[in-house]
């Protein structure tokens, strides 16, 4: 103790003790272990979830994979649905949520007045903070009807008929619920995310960059575009992958407003169904072959997942280059 | 390391004793209200309390054969083989109806008549529009609109969806090929919605919908409901005395475990969509006495239980059922081969 308090009392000391090595050899372990740990979670988890669905993969082989049918009546399952569900939601959220995003973020650290950029930065913090239930009710009880009322009904009125629109957009059952509203929930959802990254990186950048870039007679288009984007590139690929991975494995507010169709339809306003919301709509009741089937197509998400992570590496890496 | 399983294990034990009180039980969601209820007046009388999840009806089936509870909640009965493959036995607590809630405009509630088969032709996609003929030759004096139905259903594995489908099934071959009977099913058309109040969320919200429900949800929350046709070819108001009508006209020793189901049963006030909810429990159970406190709880709540029940819109059995059910409970036995009721 009195050896801190003199170390205080005197820091331009020139006295440095030598670190002792066995703390280092402690810490060095501790965190080895601690990095260790992720490994072997992650390998519990990818085995438990393999040996859970394995009967599905086996009885059904790689048609678990193609087939659409999903008939607990008489025991036959398929994935395809909840995959194009769950990857379609994603997409959409992406289209949707992603140059919301970047927008928010370059406004907040480029354009926006002071008094104005506090409360928003403060406001995406705490959309970030909402638990993904209440996106699921709002979504349900305010969204839905708001989004059947004002665009799915007059659109389906305009579009019932036409080649191909009148098939993507014409919504047979109009209640707000489906595919299209999932992916515009998420949306909401994850731009909190990419937002609050992006415009951290963006912050990060050396103001000097940006000032010779105004030197040079750069306007504030040429600069976002020139200069900030692609410094912060990495960063924001990151953070979209981060809100992908929210956006393919969200359960419960998907759950609420997907609609919840075991069925492929060609309409994005029609009900459909996520891997995650299927689980979520049928683990607790399911039996045998059923509940192997889920756990399955837990392990399908757990695959999609990983194979998004892989292609977001890969871009990363190519941004890197340049 | 044996020393310390015998220790954790006399730990474990010891916890035991200190809440033997305490029933277990886990299952259906449907009558977990009541099941609390009970318990709570229960706890009043005896000091034994009842530790019940509401984890599903399948939940339920798997804790019970897994013996990690004393007794299972199903919705969906057990067919005999299985309950004798498990050596356990099925009774029924309690009964409710379950009821099709619609929401058309201008068209009050308990105004508009379905029969069985036009559901399932709803639920079929077979008819699009409310104002189809065949809707409209039972309803000759509403106006209904000339919109297209979104029917919504639930999207959650639960024994309402059984007691639907096994319904349908039973009045319509169409829906007994194509679909069938199940707590979930592949439905071709419509929406779904997770829970009772998912699928009266998008009920109340969605216009021209239909949707079914369990009759005690559709009464707290004010749900306008749809008349249905029962066997007789009348159109009883879904209450207590046509869920009970449904229940006495049923024969009980029918099936295995009292395994019936009640829907579309004979008697002029029957409601056609009812159905009762089960108790499994095994009939040589390992700990004897866990299963004897879960009998004498089921028996205190078919004496006294059944005003709490009717309040919170369940049905209780008619007394001839409890009785049967009573003389069921001789085949539970401790190792040594004794009745424990």
């Amino acid at each position: 103790m009195s050896a801190v308090t003199d170390q205080f009392a005197a820091p331009s000391a020139p006295v440095r003790k030598t670190p002792k090595g066995t703390f280092d050899l402690v810490f060095r372990n501790a965190s080895f272990l601690a990095a260790l740990f992720v490994l072997v979670l992650l390998a519990g988890i990818m085995a438990s979830m393999v040996i859970g669905g394995w009967p599905a993969f086996r009885e059904f082989g790689f048609g678990f994979l193609t087939s659409s049918v999903w008939d607990t009546q008489n025991e036959q399952y398929g994935a395809w649905p909840a995959i194009v569900g769950t990857l379609s939601t994603a997409l959409i959220a992406l289209v949707v949520g992603v140059p919301l995003s970047l927008g928010i973020a370059v406004f907040l650290t480029q354009l926006a007045p002071p008094w104005f950029k506090q409360p928003v930065s403060t406001a995406i913090e705490l959309l970030a903070a909402v638990p993904s239930i209440i996106y699921g009710m709002w979504g349900l009880f305010v969204f839905a009807p708001l989004f059947a009322a004002y665009v799915q009904i007059p659109l389906s009125n305009i579009v019932e008929g036409m080649p191909i629109i009148g098939t993507v957009l014409y919504s047979r059952s109009p209640s707000g619920l489906g595919i299209l509203t999932a992916g515009i929930i998420l949306a909401f959802m994850i731009i909190p995310f990419i937002a609050s990254i992006t415009r951290d990186m963006l912050d990060q950048i050396p103001s000097v960059l940006r000032e010779s870039a105004y030197g040079i007679g750069a306007t504030t288009w040429e600069v976002v575009r020139h200069v900030l984007v692609p410094q912060a590139g990495v960063s924001i690929i990151g953070a979209i992958m981060l809100g992908l991975g929210r956006a393919l494995g969200e359960t419960m507010a998907v759950t609420f407003v997907v609609g919840n169709a075991n069925r492929l339809s060609a309409s994005v306003m029609d009900p459909g169904s996520t891997i995650a919301s299927r689980i979520a709509n049928e683990f607790n009741e399911a039996l045998g072959l059923q509940l192997n089937s889920l756990i399955a197509l837990g392990c399908i998400l757990f695959f999609v997942t990983f194979v998004v992570l892989v292609i977001a590496r890969i871009l990363v890496s190519r941004v890197k280059r340049y | 390391m044996r020393k310390l399983l015998i220790l954790a294990a006399a730990a474990v034990g010891l916890s035991g004793v200190a809440q033997a009180a305490d029933i277990t039980g886990a299952g259906a969601t449907f009558p977990f209200p009541i099941y609390s209820k009970w318990a709570e007046a229960y706890k009043k009388e005896t000091n034994i309390g009842l530790n019940y999840q509401s984890i599903g009806s399948g939940g339920g089936i798997r804790q019970i054969k897994a013996k990690t509870v004393a007794f299972g909640a199903t919705d969906a009965p057990l067919k005999g083989e299985e309950l004798t493959k498990d050596g356990l036995i099925q009774f029924p607590t309690v009964m409710g109806g379950v009821v099709p809630a619609i929401n058309i405009a201008g068209v009050e509630p308990g105004k508009l008549k379905l029969s069985g088969d036009l559901i399932a032709e709803i639920y079929l996609g077979n008819i699009k529009k409310w104002n189809d003929p065949k809707i409209v030759a039972l309803n000759g004096d509403l106006k209904l609109p000339d919109a297209n139905i979104n029917p919504v259903y639930r999207s959650d594995g639960s024994g309402t969806t059984f007691v639907f489908t096994d319904y349908l099934s039973k009045v319509s071959p169409d829906w007994k090929s194509k679909i069938g009977t199940n707590t979930a099913v592949q439905w071709p058309v419509g929406i779904g919605g997770k829970g009772n109040e998912g699928v009266s969320a998008s009920v109340k919200q969605v216009a021209n919908s239909i949707g079914y429900v369990e009759y005690a949800y559709a009464k707290q929350n004010k749900l306008a409901h749809a008349l249905v046709k029962n066997a007789d070819g009348n159109f009883p108001a879904p209450d207590d005395k046509a869920f009970q009508a449904a229940a006495a006209n049923a024969n009980w020793n029918e099936a295995p475990g009292f395994g019936i189901s009640l829907n579309n049963q004979k008697g002029a006030q029957a409601w056609p969509i009812t159905s009762a909810t089960f108790l499994l429990v095994h009939a040589k159970p390992e700990k004897p006495e866990e299963v004897q406190a879960a009998l004498k709880f089921v028996d205190w709540a078919y004496k006294s239980g059944d005003q709490l029940a009717l309040d919170l819109d369940y049905v209780p059995l008619p007394a001839n059922v409890k009785d049967q059910v009573r003389n069921a409970w001789k085949g539970v036995t401790d190792p040594a081969g004794k009745p424990i009721f």
